[in-house]
């Protein structure tokens, strides 16, 4: 098998990698806004409960979940391979000018920032909800299960946290509009009939997907 | 000529540029004035004009590559105030004039800068790492026997037309200069989905993209992260699209070649 593994450990194969990760870590926001959405009910946390209780014992779930830490790890690995290719590539003795804000938009060029400040954020956000809905002691709520919602309801009244939330989808929203639309350039899926759709629906997405994320804390911030 | 003004006044110039022995030492930035330069002039007239000074001074004349002087070679790679071959599009340098600039203005003039485009003086680079990567494949074989008649193949316009664009690279690297990681992914593309549209590249075409890749990883380009400096840059207007073939052949011919390395 060494001619796959010679596949995808080059340059194309690595970024291969990252497009097909990415993406897949696209559908992951897809389902966990949609599912997040439950918070907006207006029944004191219950449908949450449920909904959050499903997706910490169903075996399907559970089984994918690890399917998602390996698209994180191989995401984040890959990122740290090409970077280290790429500043050798650039070599020691960078140019003393040079004005590539010019030729390309800021985020293309600052996908590695803008793509820590997620990470920080991701452990920050799981500690603070995965870890203690899954290994913490909740109270349970009228229908017995975990009450996270509360936890949720707490945590968003606090300032700090919601400033937190609202910059890391700001930040995630950039990364997203340049990696939605690069992830299919890289696996070579351009045409002129559909590039154009995929460009528009990936601003679309980006923008929808974190304003959707970001419209959370700030509901239970100001109106809640 | 036409758009000239022959009464337009004449520059006087303040010019940064890398100053560096040869491979082995360090360079650095040094200051020169040039005087009386005509909005006429290409940029290379003007740095002729600073060796014909710096040589009746006695001093070293600034190293830097030029040939044909006319847009078709890709010899006349510099770096000036922070873009390759200057502030215009779809310009090499020797098509840059200094009708572009202002009386009093100061002008940076670095080399290409990446690990495989080493510096051999001044401002000239090594771009031999370009030529192997051709031959390791952007090439097609060719049994010499009689002249073929014209038309015996027949190829669609629109694909001779991309081909075409493609085949227009100059391989003058402002792709790997601009590029932020370094990467020769427009020049490669450009290679291969020109070969790869046309009938003739089709016996070589998997085990062309599978040795010009590695050839290009080989000698230490990054990796494209889709910024699209390089098609921004690039002198001819060579697309970004190519790089999305380029990744499309690379993929199809590792899952199908019969090559297991």
């Amino acid at each position: 098998m060494s001619w796959l593994s010679n596949a995808l450990t080059s340059s194309i194969g690595r970024k291969i990698i990252m497009a097909v990760t990415g993406l897949f870590l696209c559908s992951f926001l897809v389902i966990h806004l949609i599912g997040n959405l439950q918070l907006f009910k207006n029944d004191g946390g219950q449908a949450f409960n449920v909904y959050s209780h499903f997706m910490g014992t169903n075996p399907v779930i559970r089984t994918i979940e690890w399917v998602l830490v390996a698209g994180f790890v191989f995401h984040i690995y890959e990122s740290i391979m090409l970077t280290r290719r790429n500043k050798a590539a650039r070599g020691p003795q960078g140019y003393v000018v040079n004005h590539n804000e010019q030729n390309s938009p800021w985020q293309s060029r600052n996908m590695g920032i803008l793509g820590t400040i997620i990470l920080i954020f991701l452990l920050i956000h799981l500690y603070n909800f995965f870890y203690r809905a899954r290994f913490g002691d909740l109270d349970p709520d009228i229908n017995n299960n975990d009450d996270l919602y509360t936890l949720v309801v707490s945590s968003f009244h606090q300032w700090w946290y919601v400033l937190l939330y609202v910059l890391a989808q700001i930040a995630l929203a950039y990364h997203l509009i340049h990696g939605f639309k690069s992830a299919f350039q890289t696996l070579g899926l351009t045409h002129r009939k559909y590039t154009p759709f995929i460009t528009y629906f990936g601003y679309a997405f980006s923008i929808i997907v974190c304003a959707g994320f970001a419209v959370m804390p700030l509901y239970f911030f100001f109106i809640k | 000529m036409a758009g000239s003004n022959p009464n337009a006044k004449p520059l006087n110039l303040t010019l940064k540029v890398w100053r560096q022995k040869n491979r082995n030492t360090n360079g650095q930035m040094v200051d020169y004035q040039v005087r009386d330069i005509s909005q006429e002039m290409s940029f290379l007239e003007m740095l002729d004009v600073l060796n014909e000074d710096l040589l009746r001074k006695g001093e070293e004349p600034v190293a830097f590559d030029h040939d044909c002087r006319e847009g078709i070679c890709g010899s006349c790679n510099l770096f000036i105030n922070g873009r390759a071959h200057g502030p215009e599009p779809g310009t090499t340098t020797c098509q840059l004039h200094m009708r572009k600039f202002n009386d009093g203005d100061t002008i940076t003039i670095e080399p290409w800068r990446a690990e495989a485009f080493p510096v051999n003086k001044d401002l000239s680079v090594d771009r031999s790492a370009f030529d192997r990567i051709i031959q390791a494949g952007g090439y097609v074989s060719v049994n010499t026997g009689g002249v073929p008649d014209a038309n015996e193949i027949p190829i669609p316009k629109s694909i001779a037309d991309q081909a075409f664009d493609a085949a227009t690279c100059i391989g003058c690297g402002a792709c790997v200069a601009a590029c932020k990681n370094a990467s020769a992914m427009l020049f490669v593309s450009a290679k291969v989905s020109q070969l790869a549209l046309l009938p003739q590249g089709q016996v070589e075409r998997k085990q062309r993209v599978e040795n010009m890749v590695a050839q290009m990883d080989k000698e230490g380009f990054g990796a494209c992260t889709n910024i699209g400096s390089c098609a921004a840059e690039c002198p001819v207007g060579i697309s970004l699209e190519n790089i999305a073939i380029l990744n499309r052949e690379f993929l199809a011919a590792k899952a199908t070649s019969n090559n297991l390395a």
